[in-house]
Order: C-alpha cells, then sequence, then structure tokens
C-alpha cells in the first residue's frame, strides 16, 4: 500500500485569453478565472484511481503559492484525494517561483510525508515549463516515468507507457518513482456536490517554502514578455484553381 | 566560454534536434563540445566530426546507457561538467527530459526554458527546446497537410497523404483527430503535440483551436481549407477557402 503526493497548480484557465501586462513583466492575472492545471487533474485521477484499487491508501494534494492555490487543493479533496498541504508563497514572490524551487519543496515534502509515489502534471499551461516533474525526480534521485499514458502495478514496481516522439515507449521503474501525466493516462472526473461539500472538512496543513528549508530566491531573470507577433489573416479564394494560383504565385508548386 | 551540448541520437542517426542546439551553442560563442553516449555511438560521432563549428567531441560507449534514460546519462553529464568546467550545457527538449533532470540533480546549475538564446549568464544554463533557433537551418520537412476532426475518420486520411505526396510532404494532426482515434498521436501538432514551422502548412478540416495555432502559427504560409466560415484557423490563414474539404482535397491533389 503506497502514499501519493500529487501537485496541483493554480493556472489562469484553459479557456481565457491571456493578455501580457503593458510594462511586459509578465501577463494580467488579476481578476482572470483560474482554475487548476489541466494535467495535474489528471494526475489528481490517477492518485485517486490507484486508491479506488487499493494499490494506495492516502493521496495527499500538494499546492505551492498563493492564498487562492488552496482552491484548487480543495478541487482535488473534492475529486477524491484525502487531506492537503498548501505551501504559502506570497503573491509577489510567486511571480518570481520557478520550477527548481518548485521541485525541492516537493521533494522535501515527499520525504516528510513518506510517499511512495509522487504524480505531477507534465507541464503547466501558464508556462510550458515541464521541469518539475524531472527535478523533482532528480533532487530525490528517484526514478522518473514521465508523459504517462497508462501507469500499471507490477510486483516489482511499476510498468508505464510513456508518449514520446514517434509512438509510445514502455519502461518498467522500482518505487518510489516521480511520474509526470500526460493528456491521455485517463479521463479526470468531475467534482460533484456532495464531494465538494465534503472536501471542505477534509484536512488542509498550511506551510511555508522556510518550514520546508527551501531558499525560493530567484535563480533565472525574465527580462521581458512578449505578445506573438500578430498573424494578419490573408484573403479568402473563391474556389481551389484559384488556391492553386496562389500557390504557384507562392512558389510552393 | 566553453559549452557542451548534448547529442540527441538512437545509436543509428543523429537527431536533426542536436544541430539546432549546436546553432545555439555558436551564439553563445567559444569552444563547443558535444557529448554522445549510448551503446553505439559510431553514427552519431561521425555525423557531428563533420558538423562546423564543434571543437570536440566526447564519445561514452556503455551497456548503461541503453534505453537512453535520464537517469544513467544525468552522471555522466555532471561528470563531465566535473572534468571540464563548461560555462553552459545546452541539450534539446528529448524524451529522456535529460534536459529538465540535470539542473535537479546534486550539481546546482542555472536552468532556462527559454526558447531563444537572448542574453549570456556566466553560469551554466540549460536551454531546455532548443527546436525554435534558427528556422531556417531546419531539416524538417518543408510542407506538411494537417487534418482535423473534420476529417471524419481516420481512413479519410488517405485524402491527405494523397495530397502530400504531391508536395513530398509530411502529415500531421489536431488534437481532435488524435483524440477521436482517427490516427495515432505522435501526428499531433500543437501546445503538447510537436510545435513546426514549414514553409507551408495546410490545414484541412481544423477549426484553429489556440493549442493549435500554438503548434503551428510560425509557418511561412498557411493554407486553410474548412467549410465553416467562421473557423478561427482562417484568422491565422494567408490563404483561406471556405469549401467542403471532401471535394476540394481530391480536387487540389488532381490540379496539382
Amino acid at each position: 500500500m503506497a502514499r501519493v503526493l500529487v501537485g496541483v497548480k493554480r493556472v489562469i484557465d484553459y479557456a481565457v485569453k491571456v493578455r501580457v501586462k503593458p510594462d511586459k513583466t509578465g501577463v494580467v492575472t488579476q481578476g482572470v478565472k483560474h482554475s487548476m492545471n489541466p494535467f495535474d487533474e489528471i494526475a489528481v485521477e490517477e492518485a485517486v484511481k490507484l486508491k479506488e484499487k487499493k494499490l494506495a491508501e492516502e493521496v495527499i494534494a500538494v499546492s505551492v503559492g498563493p492564498a487562492q492555490s488552496q482552491e484548487v487543493i480543495r478541487t482535488a479533496l473534492a475529486m477524491g484525494a484525502d487531506r492537503g498541504v498548501h505551501v504559502e508563497i506570497p503573491a509577489a514572490e510567486y511571480e518570481l517561483l520557478q520550477p527548481i524551487h518548485v521541485s525541492k519543496i516537493l521533494a522535501k515534502l515527499a520525504l516528510d510525508e513518506k510517499a511512495d509515489l509522487v504524480i505531477l502534471g507534465k507541464q503547466a499551461i501558464d508556462d510550458d515549463a515541464n521541469q518539475t516533474a524531472q527535478m523533482t525526480a532528480a533532487v530525490l534521485d528517484w526514478p522518473q516515468g514521465t508523459f504517462c499514458n497508462k501507469i500499471e502495478k507490477t510486483d516489482a514496481g511499476l510498468t508505464i507507457t510513456r508518449e514520446i516522439d514517434g509512438g509510445l515507449e514502455t519502461i518498467k521503474t522500482k518505487t518510489p518513482a516521480v511520474l509526470s501525466a500526460d493528456l491521455r493516462l485517463n479521463t479526470p472526473r468531475y467534482a460533484t456536490l456532495p464531494n465538494i461539500m465534503k472536501a471542505k472538512k477534509k484536512p488542509l496543513k498550511k506551510v511555508t517554502a522556510k518550514d520546508l528549508g527551501v531558499d525560493t530566491s530567484p535563480r533565472i531573470e525574465v527580462i521581458s514578455v512578449e505578445d506573438p507577433p500578430v498573424r494578419q489573416a490573408g484573403a479568402t479564394v473563391a474556389d481551389v484553381d484559384a488556391l492553386v494560383a496562389k500557390l504557384k504565385e507562392g512558389g510552393h508548386i | 566560454k566553453s559549452t557542451l551540448v548534448v547529442a540527441e541520437h538512437n545509436n543509428e542517426a543523429l537527431n536533426p534536434i542536436t544541430l539546432n542546439t549546436i546553432s545555439a551553442a555558436k551564439k553563445i560563442g567559444g569552444d563547443v563540445t558535444v557529448l554522445v553516449a549510448g551503446t553505439k555511438c559510431g553514427p552519431a560521432s561521425e555525423a557531428l566530426s563533420k558538423v562546423e563549428g564543434v571543437t570536440k567531441v566526447l564519445v561514452a560507449e556503455n551497456a548503461a546507457f541503453n534505453g537512453f534514460t535520464a537517469e544513467a546519462l544525468t552522471p555522466l553529464v555532471l561528470a563531465a561538467q566535473s572534468q571540464f568546467k563548461f560555462t553552459h550545457i545546452l541539450a534539446g527538449a528529448p524524451d529522456s527530459a535529460l534536459s529538465q533532470r540535470v539542473p535537479g540533480g546534486p550539481t546546482e546549475f542555472r536552468q532556462s526554458g527559454d526558447h531563444r538564446v537572448k542574453s549570456e549568464t556566466p553560469l551554466a544554463h540549460i536551454y531546455a527546446e532548443c527546436i525554435y533557433l534558427n528556422p531556417d537551418a531546419w531539416p524538417e520537412p518543408r510542407v506538411i497537410v494537417s487534418g482535423g476532426r473534420g476529417l471524419k475518420s481516420g481512413d479519410n486520411f488517405k485524402l491527405l497523404y494523397d495530397l502530400a505526396d504531391k508536395f513530398g510532404a509530411a502529415v500531421g494532426a489536431s488534437r481532435a483527430a488524435v483524440d477521436a482515434g482517427f490516427v495515432a498521436n505522435d501526428l499531433q501538432i500543437g501546445q503538447t503535440g510537436k510545435i513546426v514551422a514549414p514553409e507551408l502548412y495546410i490545414a484541412v478540416g481544423i477549426s484553429g483551436a489556440i493549442q493549435h495555432l500554438a503548434g503551428m502559427k510560425d509557418s511561412k504560409t498557411i493554407v486553410a481549407i474548412n467549410k465553416d466560415p467562421e473557423a478561427p484557423i482562417f484568422q491565422v490563414a494567408d490563404i483561406g477557402i471556405v469549401a467542403d474539404l471532401f471535394k476540394a482535397v481530391p480536387e487540389l491533389t488532381g490540379k496539382l
């Protein structure tokens, strides 16, 4: 029976059109709808499934960020996680927080909580870094199973199918291990109203990075955040002949 | 300055991303050393010895590198670093996720997921996802024909393969087409799939969800074929045609 630590990040909702701040220091987050990173929903679902299959005894949802991060921990609890840990980082400091810091925090918690598995989303849709799982594995010096498409428990550990360029790769790994969830690992459940109510009563512990002994001073500097160049829509052509003519004009055929 | 580039290969051929990574290393300046690790490094090291700007090739052949796992390669990169004291370490964003694992390792590295080399900071950097660098040098398909949910079935992708044959093009797909089971996930183009920038991108039956646009909007010329005139793909297309793809695509193939 294993204990699973699952990471949940609060990000700008995937349906929101992101706007860059006029001073180019970042993107506008004030007054913008946020939700759980979609890949983290998949990670939570997988952890809860492991518990339902009696392969895990406890699922702990962790979020690193400002006070509002507790919202996504509650969502994870409503999906079936047993308890939450909120590592509070003040909003101003959070803007400069990097995957390496989050990795060190998660690694420390994994050891403190005696986790056998850490499951994270493969990337967060705000910065698309795709770094936290790998760095967490490195900090812990545990094996990593990234971009998981399928996770199967075996006597010796886990058999993992990974989504890679050009197809799928199957690896075997021992536990403890750090895994990252890809898109097709599962379909996350919706939190039902009764479960949302129940989640309010589940334990949620608050700690700081300092409590965990992790230095969160910035290690990289963001020079500028800019909108991608706007692409102008071209002409619509009436028929295939006109399309062929345009392709000839452009030297494509 | 001195830079270590970690080569990506499959024991048979060098992955083109390594060439992009070497381009990035050359922009930093100074010596460029390339590390080739695997069980059979001959073909990759030979290819690398012909690449302009490579000062030195380090070869590490060992059964431990079978499968190119990040767990096995990380200590090797760290050992190379402690011996040669590079100012920068660069790797692509390979499946082994090495470029992410190394900076979390026991040696303190600074790390960046930046897509472009803009500044030079005097400590070891790892630039993940160097694929944005120097798109002119891409040994990638010049033309990509890509299909979406509008194709209605996997069998109908044959229409796209026929069209692609005319251009010597590669075939791609949107996430919607992959999720619907029309094609395998390795064809997926978009934020969570491949990011491409060919000369010509032909989007067929693709509505143009923002996640898909993120993966192809840097293409030089975008052609969109879709029956819905309101489809967002038309907002980025250079040439659009509002038409039934089942008629327009075979007609186009026939006229090329």
